[in-house]
């Protein structure tokens, strides 16, 4: 396994029993964890490569008991990670090794749901698959689908900002949240939005949502409800260019369609799909697109011809559309089950995450194929081809010497040129730990700077997720000595070490 | 009129302490607090930097008016779906800093909802950058969005760019003649189906609906909802209705003072006098006169009163905008400073005490 990650910074010395001991008069017994093996479930996330060991994780069952522990952890300089399900993928909640994780996980009651104003408020650890779920007997659900959504918490949701496969119709979660409710560092209660609209102030709720667990902790989520379509339908279309698939992707929008979701697998994906789940893929196909039409079936009919028109006359040398609910879920398992498709062809994969503007995808792609020569490994895409967020899977073997850099560096060359090429490091996993350095791509020193002076404003001593989401400049500066771009030295007022 | 001219202007603001009142077009010189410092003519920094309509984003400096965006997105068959009000020749920067949606936001959601990116110019002369060209994006906080809405108090959004979607294929009015609870109870029940709503608009009895989407869509909504009795053929032009409401030139808005009401869609009547005209199914509502009691009633519903309309002394002496907890407040400033930290970006225009 890749190495242990030292705590990141900066630097923290907490005295463990001294914690514990306080810790131990605001939480009962069962909401306190301390032995080492205890502990080790805690390590990291969904980005295994990332682990630190926590001096304690605290589980409380109610709102004071969250006060209390931030109170608590801000009287001793204490960080603390907040942690929802732990499916994140970029290390967010990692916890720290100076630090306390606040799990939200008996935080899992949807405290009420309103069919007729179709909203409801949940508490953050309740699973977002459990609220489409809770909301389907009114003939609603809740539309941010990440494909974890089986278990990542909206907790979890709201600190990372997840999309999922139908965001470019339906939005991502900052567009579904009317409301949180938020503890600061301090203890201190906030309402953040409402159900009415325009909330006065500044928008804070914009501010919060992607905020990676930085400047609060949440304790109530009221989230929007839409009603289920009468009917969806997915057409399936082939294509022997990646080129071609992405201009068809940029035709299909141009047309002034915006479909339900619009997604793309090249070859590798497909190969590593088709075996494990028989979605019926073509495989000689250079990549498929899947686009998904949703609404009245007069509707779908309408936009469906549209698709299939926009798809053909952009050199589709195949097209199939799911003619049965069973069809179309068929043909969605494949695109769903490619991360844990591709887990079964490699021993380790490397989920990146950038976006990028779509007319670039034939470019990024070929990119990636010349990477894969320079780095010495596979890659499979898998991309929302709608909203320009690419996941190319960098395929290695933990087990391997020298693999886990390679991918660690493949991955990181994928996010700089989803910069150069007008886009972002991340599109809906965060920043965590993971893409910490390529912030200072992204960024320059203002911006740094300012999002500094944000965090201060909400958490001054900066105990809330230390060392995440947004780098320190001395980091940039080290990083910089890596990177130098154009022969311009990024952070040229700093001093160098 | 170029970047650095404005960068010059606010950085020797910054260093003499001088209050700068940031304007473009002064379309909305009525909304919000007061109207303090020297004028920062914001309406030369203008024109439309990219336009992709496959990439679905606009990019605009804040001086371009909302007209000359709106007729290049018409060109390709887009909008800027939050249907903003112009008033009188409003500018991109305007719009963006007030936040202020017309009738298509209950379908399409509010200004912030469609901001993608933002250049900004804080208190203290520094260029930034924040968001991009990209539908999705979660690298830093997402300041982009906190923008919209803030009136100029952190800083000058220089350049925006915004999520931009296609028009509708089709759109139909229809007019049902409904009192005041009758029309909210109708929207909740037509809200829960999937109907194309993209409008509602409530006054003196009647109630119109704006259709819009997809062809079948409209008509098997026209269909349902076209055979209920109190249904009423439309007696002005529709397209010119809608943007009367829009523009507020409908005589529903001629009240003053005029108070905007920000509450659940689904409150019951609030019973209280001076109810000229309701939106968003019912999320919006309008009430003319002294305001009694505005404020708590809408608070008890959950929501919040804006002092929209009425002279600038009394304005600033009540607040425009619904007072914020102790707390809130706190953080509020705190935000302020860290973008504008002499105090200088339109005073006191949001709240007396940023």
């Amino acid at each position: 396994m890749p190495d242990t990650m030292a705590s990141p910074e900066p630097s923290f010395h907490t005295e463990r029993s001294t914690l514990l001991a306080a810790l131990r008069r605001v939480l009962p017994a069962h909401c306190l964890l301390a032995e080492e093996a205890e502990l080790r479930p805690y390590e990291c996330d969904g980005l295994t490569a990332y682990r630190a060991l926590p001096l304690a994780v605290c589980l409380p069952e109610n709102e004071g008991q969250v006060v209390d522990v931030l109170r608590t952890c801000h009287q001793l300089g204490v960080p603390v990670v907040a942690r929802g399900a732990g499916t994140g993928l970029s290390g967010g909640a990692m916890p720290h090794a100076e630090g306390v994780v606040l799990s939200l996980a008996r935080f899992n009651k949807i405290l009420r749901l309103d069919p007729v104003a179709r909203l409801a408020v949940v508490q953050p650890g309740v699973r977002n698959l459990a609220v489409s779920e809770a909301a389907a007997p009114f003939g609603l659900y809740y539309a941010p689908d990440p494909s974890s959504q089986i278990a990542c918490t909206l907790g979890g949701n709201v600190a990372e900002n997840s999309g999922g496969v139908h965001c470019l119709k339906y939005g991502l979660t900052v567009h579904n949240v009317l409301r949180v409710r938020v503890i600061s560092i301090e203890g201190e209660i906030f309402e953040i939005g409402s159900e009415a609209p325009d909330t006065p102030g500044y928008d804070l709720l914009a501010l919060l949502i992607g905020s990676e667990g930085m400047l609060g902790v949440v304790t109530e989520v009221t989230v929007k409800l839409v009603p289920k379509p009468e009917l969806a339908q997915v057409v399936m279309a082939s294509f022997n260019d990646v080129a071609q698939a992405g201009d068809a992707v940029a035709a299909i929008i141009a047309a002034g369609i915006i479909p339900a979701g619009l997604e793309m697998m090249d070859k590798p994906a497909t190969a590593a799909v088709e075996p494990y789940v028989k979605a019926g893929y073509d495989l000689n196909a250079a990549a498929i697109l899947l686009c998904e039409s949703d609404g009245t079936p007069a509707e779908v009919a309408e936009e469906i011809a549209r698709v299939t028109e926009v798809l053909q006359a952009a050199g589709a040398s195949e097209i199939r559309v799911s003619q049965s609910e069973a069809e179309r879920l068929r043909f969605w398992a494949g695109r769903k089950a490619a991360f844990p498709a591709v887990g079964r062809i490699t021993p380790d994969y490397y989920c990146m995450d950038g976006t990028i503007p779509r007319k670039r995808l034939a470019e990024m792609l070929s990119a990636i194929a010349a990477m894969e020569q320079k780095y010495g490994l596979r890659c499979a895409n898998v991309f929302h081809a709608g909203d320009g967020n690419l996941h190319p899977l960098i395929m290695y073997d933990a087990a391997r010497p020298g693999e886990w850099a390679r991918a660690e560096a493949f991955g990181a060359a994928i996010l700089e040129l989803s910069v150069a090429l007008g886009g972002s490091i991340t599109g809906e996993h965060g920043v965590g730990i993971e893409k910490i350095n390529q912030m200072c791509v992204q960024f320059s020193t203002p911006e740094i700077e300012a999002f500094h002076r944000i965090k201060a404003a909400f958490d001054e001593n900066g105990l809330l997720n230390p060392g995440k989401a947004v780098p320190s400049l001395h980091r940039c500066a080290e990083y910089g000595r890596m990177h130098v771009h154009g022969g311009e030295l990024k952070f040229p007022e700093l001093e160098r070490f | 009129m170029v970047l650095d001219d404005l960068v010059t202007a606010i950085r020797a603001a910054h260093d003499a302490r001088t209050p700068l009142r940031i304007r473009g077009a002064g379309s909305k010189d009525f909304y919000g607090g007061l109207l303090a410092g020297e004028v920062l003519g914001v309406a030369g920094y203008r024109g439309i930097v990219a336009y992709e309509p496959s990439e679905l984003y606009i990019t605009a400096r804040c001086g371009t008016p909302l007209a000359e965006i709106e007729a290049a997105l018409a060109d390709k068959g887009q909008m800027l779906a939050f249907e903003p009000p112009h008033f009188a020749g409003a500018t991109l920067g305007g719009c963006v800093a007030a936040g202020l949606a017309g009738p298509r936001r209950m379908q399409a959601g509010s200004v912030r909802d469609f901001v993608l990116g933002v250049k900004l110019i804080d208190g203290t002369g520094q260029v930034l950058d924040f968001g991009g060209q990209v539908m999705k994006n979660v690298a830093g906080y997402d300041v982009s969005r906190l923008l919209a809405g803030s009136l100029g108090t952190l800083g000058v959004l220089a350049e925006i760019t915004l999520k931009v979607l296609p028009r509708p294929l089709a759109e139909r009015t229809l007019v049902f003649a409904l009192d005041e609870a009758e029309a909210l109870n109708k929207l909740r029940q037509w809200g829960a189906q999937s109907l194309p709503l993209s409008a509602s608009f409530w006054h003196d009895g009647q109630l119109w609906l704006r259709l819009a989407g997809a062809r079948a869509a409209v008509e098997a909504a026209r269909g349902k909802l076209g055979v209920m009795p109190d249904f009423q053929p439309a007696s002005v032009d529709a397209e010119k209705h809608w943007i009367s409401v829009r523009e507020q030139t409908h005589k529903a808005f001629a009240g003053s003072p005029l108070w905007r009401l920000a509450v659940p869609g689904t409150t019951a009547p609030l019973g209280l006098d001076g109810l000229c005209a309701s939106e968003w199914g019912g999320g919006l509502r309008w009430y003319a006169g002294e305001g009694e009691g505005l404020r708590q009633s809408a608070a008890q519903a959950g929501g919040h009163a804006v002092l929209y309309r009425a002279p600038e002394s009394r304005r600033c002496l009540e607040g425009a905008f619904a007072p914020l907890s102790p707390a809130l407040l706190a953080l509020h400033r705190r935000l302020k400073k860290a973008f504008d930290p002499q105090g200088i970006l339109n005073p006191g225009r949001l709240y007396a005490e940023l």
